[in-house]
Formats: structure tokens, C-alpha cells, sequence
């Protein structure tokens, strides 16, 4: 059988399109989870922190998260009478097996958890060049494992520094949120593990959640509001001094 | 009609071109998913994929299926809202598993002490001990039960 120019000119597309339908396959699912009816969120209790780093712990044996990286990681400020601009951070080891007792004595101290801020405008979103991480209908910013090039352009564009390069991928990580887990029904690793309940997630579209009520009854800041990223990890008790 | 005299040329031109623009529908359409776009500039089956991972922490109310009289304990105790996997680990294979995956022993001097010790960046309220002063060496929980510590509360000396 021999095929000829017209022939071929009109199979090459229609085994386009076969070979499209071939690909699709039927993605797996969570059966009772509506993507539209959340908006994820965190609301973080500085005033409740105790710096134990179960959260730290948590992320990382949840998440396999290596040695040395951190999806989310605690902060020791201690800020001098007036000098707010200037305070001192420390995070040993990320605050994984809590903190030493401080040098410093007086002044202001305090604990600030840390995470992504799955900003609705996000920064590292936008400047990747492959489609390859975005903000997911229902409010969190995830990285395809299987399109991330590795480039780094999303470790340098995050304001937060809550991205960096898994050195056993090569490719962009970070927070997800525990995607795995908020649609299952559980709450992420880090909320589950806190002792404090500093750390509660939230969906800001179901009108019964707690965060509401809290949300109108304190006064509750996102991290670097100058840049108008839509953070929507809310803290309560954030002091000025906090980057 | 001299000017399309040796128009020829221009259609065998047309054809490579339209061969050319079908050659680069047909990799396009192998090359790009076809959940990419479906919400945005990205591929959508990426969102399933993430939310198909395994799960490590199984829950305190999974733990409290089993463990009752644990939280029966607890509930009356200041640890009430500390959850199980918090101290204990990931317990999610011990959940599915539970005759063969066994819980390793906790040491509580270890534990009590990532959230008791003293440091001045804790909030004042929260009850904190210089453990070496506090205990003069002895292990948390000869005095103290875990799940519900206050001395004199229930399984306390």
C-alpha cells in the first residue's frame, strides 16, 4: 500500500489528534473534594510560639524535606529598646531542635514561624519561563515537579525565601501547603503538630471557619505588605521589627 | 493575466509552508499535555499528582480510634490540644499496620524539655523549668505522666 501526498497530508493530524486522546489518561482524584469551595490560608499566633520546632520536625518527615532545607523554619528575634530596625535573628538549624538559651538578656524576644505565604499575587509564579509553578484554584502554590527546569528563577524572585533547589532533583521546592493532606481532610503536617496551636490553616471560603471571627476581633498583619503580594499567611502579634 | 504567468512557485511556496505549520501542530499537540492550560498557564494533572502523595502523619483522631482510654487522659490534662503524633512521630504506618509497626520508646527528657526549657523568647505565660535545676536529674515522668501532668492529676504520683 502506498500512501500519497494528500493521503499523508490529511493522516498527520488526524494521528495528532488520536495520539492526544492516547495521552490524556484519567487523573487520579480526591473523590469528595471541591476545589472551588476553599481558599487556603494560615493564621499564625506569635503570641503563642514557644519555639519547639515540632512544625520544623513535622514539615520535614512529612514532606522528606533534606537535611539542611527547609519548607518551613522558625526565627529568634531579640530587638534592643528603640532599634527596631536592627534586630537580632537567629535560626539554629531552622529551629529544629528548638534554641539554645540567648546570649542577650532584656530587650524584646520572640518566636517567628515561617512558611510560604501562598500570596494570591505571587512573585515566583510569574517569572517562571515553563509553566511550571502556579497558584492553584484553590489558593496554593504548588511546583510541577515533572516541568521544573532547575533554572532558579522562582528561588530568586520569592521575597520570603521559602523556595530552593531539592539537591537530589535539581528542581524548584517548597511549601505545598500539605496539599497532600488539606485534600484528604487533614490539616497540614506543621498545624497538626503544634503543641501551641500557634498555627491554624484556614479556608477563608467557608464562612464558618474560625479565621473570620479571629481575623475581625485582632490585629493581624502579613509579612512585607509594601510588596502587595496578597500574602495570606496572617499573623497575629507581628512585631514591627519582623522582615 | 501576465503577471501570474509562473505562479507556480508560489503555490509549491504555500505548500512547504502549510506542511511545515501542520508538522508543527501535530509536535505541538505530542509535546504539550493536554490538562496544560485547563486553569491557567500550567499542566492541571500536576494538582492531582501532588495531592496523590503519601501521608506520614495520620492524624490525632485516627490515633484516638484506637488509643481511647490515652485520650480519655489527655483530654482532661493541659496536654488536651498537644497532638499524639506531635511527641510520638509519624505514626501513619502504624496506623494502617499496627501489629508489626511498632511506636519507638520516647525519652522525655529529650521531649518535655524542646518545649519546657526555659528561654527568654518563650511567652511568660507558658510554663517553662531550667530542667537541670528542676528535676535534679531524674527523668520527667517520675513525677510528671505525659498525657496528663499536673502532680496529683490522674496517673500521677
Amino acid at each position: 500500500m502506498t500512501i500519497t501526498r494528500r493521503q499523508l497530508l490529511i493522516l498527520l493530524p488526524a494521528a495528532a489528534v488520536a495520539w492526544d486522546y492516547l495521552l490524556a489518561g484519567t487523573p487520579e482524584s480526591a473523590p469528595n473534594y471541591q476545589m472551588a469551595e476553599h481558599w487556603w490560608a494560615m493564621l499564625i499566633d506569635i503570641t503563642k510560639c514557644i519555639g519547639c520546632g515540632s512544625c520544623v520536625r513535622a514539615c520535614q518527615l512529612e514532606n522528606h524535606v533534606p537535611d539542611g532545607y527547609y519548607r518551613t523554619w522558625v526565627e529568634r528575634y531579640h530587638v534592643e529598646d528603640w532599634e527596631v530596625e536592627y534586630p537580632k535573628v537567629d535560626s539554629p538549624d531552622g529551629g529544629k531542635n528548638g534554641f539554645p538559651g540567648a546570649k542577650e538578656t532584656g530587650g524584646k524576644n520572640f518566636f517567628v514561624p515561617k512558611l510560604c505565604n501562598h500570596c494570591a499575587d505571587s512573585p515566583c509564579t510569574q517569572v517562571c519561563p515553563v509553566g511550571a509553578t502556579f497558584v492553584s484554584p484553590d489558593g496554593v502554590v504548588l511546583v510541577d515537579q515533572k516541568y521544573c527546569l532547575g533554572c532558579r528563577y522562582c528561588v530568586q524572585a520569592c521575597p520570603y525565601g521559602c523556595r530552593f533547589i531539592n539537591p537530589a532533583t535539581e528542581t524548584a521546592n517548597k511549601c505545598t501547603l500539605c496539599y497532600h493532606r488539606i485534600t484528604k481532610g487533614l490539616t497540614t503536617a506543621c498545624c497538626e503538630n503544634c503543641p501551641t496551636g500557634a498555627r491554624q490553616l484556614a479556608n477563608l471560603k467557608d464562612p464558618k471557619d474560625p479565621i473570620h471571627e479571629f481575623l475581625r476581633t485582632h490585629s493581624v498583619q502579613v509579612l512585607k505588605p509594601q510588596l502587595a503580594t496578597r500574602s495570606k499567611c496572617f499573623y497575629n502579634g507581628l512585631d514591627g521589627s519582623v522582615r | 493575466m501576465r503577471a501570474f504567468r509562473d505562479a507556480g512557485h508560489l503555490f509549491r511556496l504555500a505548500a512547504v509552508f502549510l506542511a511545515g505549520f501542520l508538522v508543527f501542530l501535530v509536535v505541538r499537540s505530542v509535546l504539550v499535555p493536554r490538562s496544560f492550560g485547563r486553569y491557567g498557564h500550567y499542566r492541571a494533572d500536576a494538582i492531582a499528582e501532588i495531592a496523590a502523595l503519601p501521608v506520614s502523619y495520620a492524624g490525632h483522631q485516627v490515633c484516638e480510634g484506637c488509643h481511647s482510654d490515652v485520650a480519655e487522659m489527655k483530654s482532661k490534662g493541659v496536654h488536651k490540644r498537644v497532638a499524639c503524633e506531635s511527641c510520638h512521630g509519624p505514626q501513619a504506618r502504624h496506623a494502617d499496620d499496627p501489629g508489626s509497626v511498632v511506636p519507638a520508646k520516647l525519652d522525655t527528657a529529650v521531649l518535655c524539655a524542646r518545649c519546657h526549657q526555659a528561654n527568654i523568647a518563650k511567652p511568660k505565660t507558658f510554663p517553662q523549668v531550667e530542667a537541670a535545676e528542676h528535676s535534679g536529674g531524674s527523668a520527667c515522668n517520675a513525677c510528671h505522666q505525659p498525657h496528663s501532668p499536673a502532680i496529683g492529676a490522674g496517673g500521677n504520683p
